[in-house]
């Protein structure tokens, strides 16, 4: 691989380093995203990244009066062949976050490398062929396919925008290869997305994200649509073709026990920003951030006998607009730990002062002035 | 079991009911829909009771007509193409399916209330919040505007809305997703009726404020002596605030028990295989175990019993013989106090 120059990312001390590729022309970034990467190493790196829509006033003469900052400064690694979950309350950006790592959007600031190249940045045939590594996954089954294209037509969309990945008179059979292997009969190829069951409509969705072989699938809410009972199948779906074809998933739920099911590290977002990232058993069995403790305590627990042993911390009030966020820690408005440091000071996600070198699994990033371990779950 | 007179108004009808009998059953209630299709037969009898003060869980995926026996209950069916061919609903010992829709209607929202599922599309976005906490006092009990404004901001007061007097005049729009269903929380509570249908009221919500909503509801509903039907198909939500559970499948009720016994020992293979295709926060398992297979069409419900195409234990018997709700009892044949299972092998599927 092509890589010589190493980028400073100082302000986020606990993400590995970048390694920028070097290559300049066309060809060369193609070759460069196209070299296959280890298991275990980082395929996709985010820095930095900031996407702020801007609030206009006016008709005519559009003025700019403020900016929603659904992403403010999120990083984070993905390495190959694992998954990361990325949890977070509805408006905390998680939904953004995954439309820019698919440059549906174009970020407002900050970097996303895919194999050491800043996607943000290129255009053209090489984004191209990004876009061919990186697919999507959809959280609703039933507006995310065309209701008036057969099932072998969305399936096979992919390749007459990527004609290199199947020849013509092989994509029927590759269409229902797909099929089989996202455990739909092969011949449903001539049949309409109505024509089947809400987790049959998501499997279409996974064969059309495996269609052109990426090594990312980035699935935003897959399963929050589905039964519980076809959620399991899903689920197990995706964890066995992530194992057959050695893919990596971003995991963007709401569901925090299905995140901690399928996830090798999560990350929980507030507000636009990363408040605490780790391990899923950091996460959920030590957690340090307030807002992850509030949020695991929140969870219903399906065992009543829990009920009484549990310790809930109910939050108050909602989530503050993404266009008018609190001063200092985002948090700090619901946190019950807030003091006038949370107010002046922005709390950078690295490991807390308190857990630095020691080697608890309390020592993973957190963003908290105060961070301390607090067990909610009760799990042990 | 007090019934308190509520308004000085004329008597109602269900105050006069039998006080002995339970707040509100549910006697082999059927409902279909009429569509080109063919006729979708979404309630296939079911039987349930609810007592003041009780909690019941009504458990069920989608298309299970959990949410249809509601709007049955309610009278808010839309018939056609909906028809209830048998059943009664007593509610206090009176049938309401045979009442005159003026009775009914005396009832809905004075004695029987309902919170919707989405907050934002059951509430009127061109009304103020207020005017439409206060129709209810307009409408029922005949009050002024201006009467009914002040009461309109009590309820929001008492459902914990910040600044109620100042938000009285907003919009929906204007309120978060939790407050919406504060709102919608409020206006069922508005007549202090004496059972609340609660339609998934926290799914559209995220969690910490489904915490904050579902504990207002059960304060609530301690406070006022309630009977609360929940509907939900969250297995965490039904542990969390349920006393019984009724876990419906294809328009009927498959499994009933109180809600402690469920988790522990289901009696069900349906109920057993929802409760193992969780995941769990506290626990991390490598595979999930799923149900196979898909929910049945309503339109073709299989013959026998209606999960045994999904069913691991099925028999020859069971894609022939309808299961009735067996009363399950310990090994030694003493029985346990509200438990039913609808399955011709529930003994195996409870003491394995």
């Amino acid at each position: 691989m092509a890589e010589t120059g190493k980028k400073d990312v100082a302000a986020t001390p606990n993400v590995s380093e970048v390694h920028v590729s070097d290559a300049s022309t066309t060809q060369e970034v193609e070759a460069v995203l196209d070299a296959p990467v280890e298991r275990g190493e980082p395929i996709l790196q985010v820095r930095n990244l900031v996407k702020h829509f801007p609030l206009t006033q006016g008709i005519l003469f559009k003025k700019q009066v403020g900016a929603v900052k659904a992403v403010d400064g999120v990083s984070f690694d993905l390495y190959q062949g694992e998954t990361l979950g990325i949890v977070g309350e509805s408006g905390c950006g998680k939904s953004t976050v995954a439309k820019l790592l698919m440059t549906l959007e174009t970020a407002t600031s900050g970097e996303v490398f895919y194999k050491g190249q800043d996607i943000t940045k290129l255009s053209g045939r090489a984004l191209k062929a990004v876009r061919r590594n990186i697919q999507m996954v959809f959280q609703d089954p039933y507006t995310s396919l065309n209701p008036r294209m057969t099932v072998g037509d969305i399936i096979g969309e992919p390749f007459e925008i990527h004609p290199e990945v199947a020849p013509k008179g092989d994509r029927r059979k590759r269409v229902q290869e797909l099929l089989d292997v996202v455990g739909l009969n092969p011949e449903y190829i001539n049949r309409y997305p109505h024509q089947f069951s809400g987790g049959q409509r998501q499997r279409i969705g996974i064969a059309r994200g495996l269609a052109l072989n990426p090594e990312i699938i980035i699935c935003d809410e897959p399963v929050s649509a589905l039964d519980v009972s076809v959620q399991a199948q899903v689920i197990n779906l995706m964890e066995k073709l992530q194992d057959e074809f050695n893919l990596s998933y971003v995991f963007i739920a709401h569901d925090l026990s299905i995140v901690r099911h399928i996830s090798d590290r999560v990350g929980v977002m507030y507000l636009g920003k990363m408040a605490e990232i780790g391990t899923d058993a950091e996460i959920y069995d030590h957690p340090t951030h307030p807002y992850t403790q509030a949020l695991l305590s929140a969870v219903p627990v399906p065992d009543p006998d829990a009920r009484e042993r549990r310790e809930r911390i109910i939050l108050t009030g909602d989530v503050p607009s993404p266009a008018n966020p609190p001063s200092g820690c985002r948090f700090r408005t619901r946190c019950w730990k807030a003091q006038d440091k949370c107010a002046e000071e922005v709390p950078l996600l690295a490991v807390p002062q308190v857990f630095v070198g020691k080697s608890t699994p309390a020592a993973h990033e957190s963003a908290c002035h105060f961070a301390e371990e607090k067990d909610v779950v009760g799990a042990a | 079991m007090t019934v308190t007179e509520k308004t000085a108004n004329a008597p109602e009808p269900g105050t006069d009911g039998d006080k002995k009998a339970p707040l509100l059953e549910v006697r082999d209630l059927h409902v279909e829909f009429h569509t080109r299709e063919g006729v979708a037969k979404a309630v296939n009898g079911v039987n349930y009771t609810v007592d003041a003060g009780e909690t019941l869980a009504v458990l069920g995926e989608s298309g299970s007509g959990k949410s249809v026996t509601a709007q049955a209950i309610m009278g808010i069916l839309d018939m056609p193409p909906g028809k209830i061919p048998q059943g009664q609903i007593l509610f206090r010992g009176q049938d309401m399916l045979t009442m005159s829709a003026d009775e009914r209607r005396k009832i809905r929202g004075r004695k029987i209330a309902m919170i919707f599922q989405d907050a934002l599309s059951s509430l009127n976005p061109v009304l103020s919040v207020g005017y439409q906490l206060g129709e209810m006092y307009r409408v029922h009990q005949g009050l002024s505007k201006k009467e009914a404004k002040a009461k309109a901001i009590e309820l929001m007061d008492r459902v914990r809305i910040p600044a109620a007097k100042q938000r009285v005049d907003d919009y929906p729009h204007q309120f978060s997703g939790g407050m919406r269903q504060r709102i919608m929380i409020a206006m069922a509570l508005a007549l202090e009726p004496d059972l609340i249908i609660a339609d998934e009221p926290t799914t559209a919500l995220d969690v910490t404020v489904q915490a904050q909503v579902m504990d207002l509801l059960a304060e609530l509903q301690q406070e006022y002596n309630m009977g609360l039907i929940l509907i939900t198909h969250d297995l965490g939500v039904v542990a969390d605030v349920a006393d019984k559970i009724a876990v419906m499948y294809a328009g009927r009720i498959v499994e009933t028990a109180p809600v402690h016994e469920l988790y522990k020992r289901p009696a069900h293979p349906y109920t057993k295989g929802l409760l193992d295709s969780i995941p769990r926060l506290d626990q991390k398992g490598q595979e999930l175990y799923a149900i196979k297979g898909l929910p049945p069409n309503l339109l073709r419900i299989p013959a026998g019993c209606a999960f045994n195409p999904r069913c691991p234990m099925a028999q020859e018997t069971c894609g022939v013989d309808v299961p009735v709700l067996h009363q399950v009892t310990e090994r030694d044949g003493t029985e346990l106090a509200g438990r039913g299972s609808a399955c011709h092998f529930w003994k195996e599927t409870i003491h394995g």
